[in-house]
């Protein structure tokens, strides 16, 4: 089977969706130390500027600048058609936390969460994925969440959209399994971002982005299917998951 | 949240709080309540901290512009030291001043316009700045240079952030051939021959010695002298001359957490010395920029190696006249303290710069690093008094102790520095840090 990705450093092309967020920063800056040209896409076209200007004074080539929108609805991934030349791999981290209390009152609310967490990671690595079935390579990666395996009290809209994610990938990943394109599901735990910002995070279990974009990046090398941001996690969601649901419903804290 | 300095004490419950992206700041200036910037927290006492608001600066850490025939690079203050090397070594650039770690960030380097091993020749970080922008109190970003609100910008160099939050700022990187300096190591006996070899080291770029803190009597002041310049491409070993500006990173070591104060005493430091100083002298070898000029960076978390309680860093500057008399005084009072002071670092300042709260003057400047134990504070306290006999001034980012008379009197720019900060930070002033308080600044 071909690889999925050329080895040869200069032709290599990375598509980061989300590149102005914490860990798209970090993703971006950490790919581009491994050789990778950049396509940076992201909603605040002002802001994603500041970040490609960036990311060339520290030497990085960044061959194109897109705009996405989670929210935009029907026809979202348009913009894709424009990527040219088609990259060997694309990052999407794209994620949106809201607010649990506002979510459960506010459909609005909650379906803005559920489109930037679930339908439009799904449409456009779907997209992408067709482009890369079709020319028989590539890797997609794709920013799950832990919340995502099993629904908590405390945020369980973002969970359950992050759980879609997971579902959507795994089958991604076994669909495209024999066409030569791979794809990564990355589960961080807590991770330093604007996300968390003002949340009391257990030091122990708390990475910065720069720790996610190393764990990525080797992911990537190694073709690794699933990886949480600290080994610890994959032991935690063990036992999380295996607690019996009548146990469970009664442990809103966690 | 408990934070700390670089030393751990003093340990303060701040709101810590992370300014992401420019238009977030208005929110946390309009907050209320008084803020200070903090950078990588490696000033060693309280400049960083406040209870109200501490704003940490480390994920504005964006590089803006860099002009590849001036060497003027423009950054976001939150951007690393470590991170400029990383990127632009490789190219043949370095800048003009760099601290005894790398782990700083550039708007940290400006706040305490830090001095390097070369300040006698090339004066402060400030010395190179071209301008910085600042956030003031009513939320105006106002960028300054010596030209353009001048006031202002001398003010906020060495300021320790107390006239506005540092955003961004330019300065120029200078050439560099290679990653490597041709180091030489001299073993001085005594004060005066220490003091004699800075005055014969002009021709070397970079000079600083290392001072046995615990050697009384007639061995008071023994030292080694380590002075260094850039090597040409020219002149480098055939194993290193392939890649001229690879940085070779040292191994890392880590330092356990709290490691045990037992492994540091006075036998075992006093054994060490004894070693150490005796070194063979006057030998020169090539090493690794990052061997030279940030020796402690490969001892991760070195401050934890003085247990919980952690430490103090006294760092003063003497006029050069009373330099002879004060450090003897200084070095005297510290050997003969329990436990001692394990590591004391000795440099020759040139002239001051344009900074009103800078820390360089010309003359000698001593660090001594102290265990906080329940006598610290009272040395600390006579350590300060010789400082003040003789005329000198301590460094702010290094203080967690100094006195609002002792600032005065060493910080002859003080008034001026006030009035300035008044403009700029409102009244009572918004920015503001627990060093500020204690300083009543």
């Amino acid at each position: 089977m071909a690889d999925p990705m050329p080895q040869e450093t200069e032709t290599r092309i990375a598509l980061v969706i989300g590149a102005t967020s914490d860990i798209g920063r970090a993703i971006s800056r950490r790919l581009a130390k491994d050789g990778f040209r950049l396509q940076l896409a992201a909603r605040d076209l002002a802001q994603l500027d500041r970040e490609a200007q960036d990311l060339q004074v520290r030497g990085a080539s960044v061959l194109s600048q897109h705009h996405c929108d989670a929210l935009a609805g029907p026809g979202a991934e348009a913009w894709l058609d424009a990527l040219e030349p088609l990259p060997n791999l694309a990052v999407c981290v794209l994620g949106l936390l809201g607010d649990q209390a506002q979510s459960q009152l506010d459909a609005a609310a909650a379906e803005r969460v559920m489109r930037t967490n679930y339908l439009a990671p799904a449409l456009l690595l779907g997209a992408l994925a067709q482009r890369f079935e079709q020319r028989g390579s590539g890797v997609l990666v794709g920013l799950s969440s832990v919340a995502g395996d099993r629904g908590r009290a405390s945020n369980y809209i973002y969970g359950s959209a992050k759980a879609g994610l997971t579902a959507f990938l795994s089958g991604l990943r076994a669909r495209l399994s024999e066409r030569g394109a791979h794809v990564l599901t990355v589960k961080p735990g807590f991770v330093y971002t604007r996300m968390t910002d003002g949340m009391n995070l257990p030091p122990s279990l708390t990475v910065s982005p720069e720790e996610i974009a190393e764990a990525v990046a080797k992911a990537i090398r190694r073709r690794r299917n699933l990886i949480y941001s600290r080994p610890i996690w994959r032991l935690i969601m063990l036992i999380m998951r295996a607690i019996p649901e009548f146990l469970f419903k009664r442990m809103r804290g966690i | 949240m408990k934070i700390s300095g670089w030393g751990r004490h003093p340990v303060l419950d701040c709101r810590l709080q992370t300014l992401r992206r420019l238009e977030d700041l208005p929110r946390f200036l309009q907050a209320g309540e008084s803020l200070i910037a903090r950078g990588n927290g490696r000033s060693y006492g309280d400049a960083a901290l406040n209870s109200e608001l501490t704003l940490s600066m480390r994920a504005m850490d964006r590089m803006q512009a860099f002009d590849e025939r001036t060497g003027l690079l423009t950054c976001e203050a939150g951007v690393l030291l470590a991170d400029i090397l990383k990127t632009f070594v490789p190219r043949g650039w370095f800048p003009p001043v760099v601290p005894g770690t790398q782990f700083v960030t550039l708007g940290g380097m400006i706040a305490a316009d830090v001095h390097g091993k070369n300040h006698q020749r090339d004066g402060s970080f400030g010395a190179h700045l071209e301008s910085l922008t600042l956030a003031l109190a009513d939320g105006e970003l106002r960028t300054c240079s010596r030209t353009r609100h001048g006031d202002l910008f001398r003010a906020t160099l060495g300021g320790m952030g107390l006239t506005g939050v540092i955003l961004s700022a330019s300065f120029r990187l200078q050439p560099i051939e290679t990653a490597f300096l041709l180091e030489e190591t001299l073993s001085a006996a005594n004060l005066e021959e220490v003091m004699a070899l800075f005055e014969t080291s002009q021709d070397w770029p970079y000079s600083v010695a290392w001072v046995d803190g615990l050697a009384q009597g007639a061995k008071l002041g023994r030292s080694v002298m380590i002075r260094g310049r850039f090597l040409a491409r020219a002149e480098l070993p055939q194993s290193w001359a392939e890649k001229p500006l690879r940085q070779a990173t040292p191994a890392q070591l880590k330092t356990p957490m709290h490691a045990s104060f037992l492994l540091l005493n006075r036998t075992s430091v006093s054994l060490f010395n004894r070693l150490y100083f005796r070194r063979a002298s006057g030998d020169a070898r090539p090493v690794p920029l990052q061997t030279f000029f940030f020796p402690l960076d490969r001892v991760e978390g070195w401050n934890r190696i003085y247990g919980r309680r952690g430490f103090v860093q006294h760092q003063s500057v003497l006029p050069k006249s009373e330099s002879r008399a004060g450090l003897a005084a200084l070095l005297a009072r510290a050997a003969e303290w329990w436990p001692g002071s394990f590591l004391a670092v000795l440099k020759l300042l040139g002239p001051g710069g344009d900074g009103l709260l800078s820390f360089p003057m010309e003359g000698y400047s001593l660090a001594l690093d102290l265990p906080m134990n329940d006598g610290t504070p009272a040395l600390l306290t006579e350590l300060d008094a010789i400082v003040e006999r003789h005329g000198g001034r301590v460094y702010l980012a290094k203080d967690s102790c100094c006195s609002p008379e002792l600032l005065r009197q060493g910080y002859a720019q003080l008034e001026q520095f006030n009035a300035v900060r008044s403009e700029a930070a409102g009244e009572p002033p918004r920015f503001a840090s627990a060093l500020a308080r204690r300083l009543a600044l």
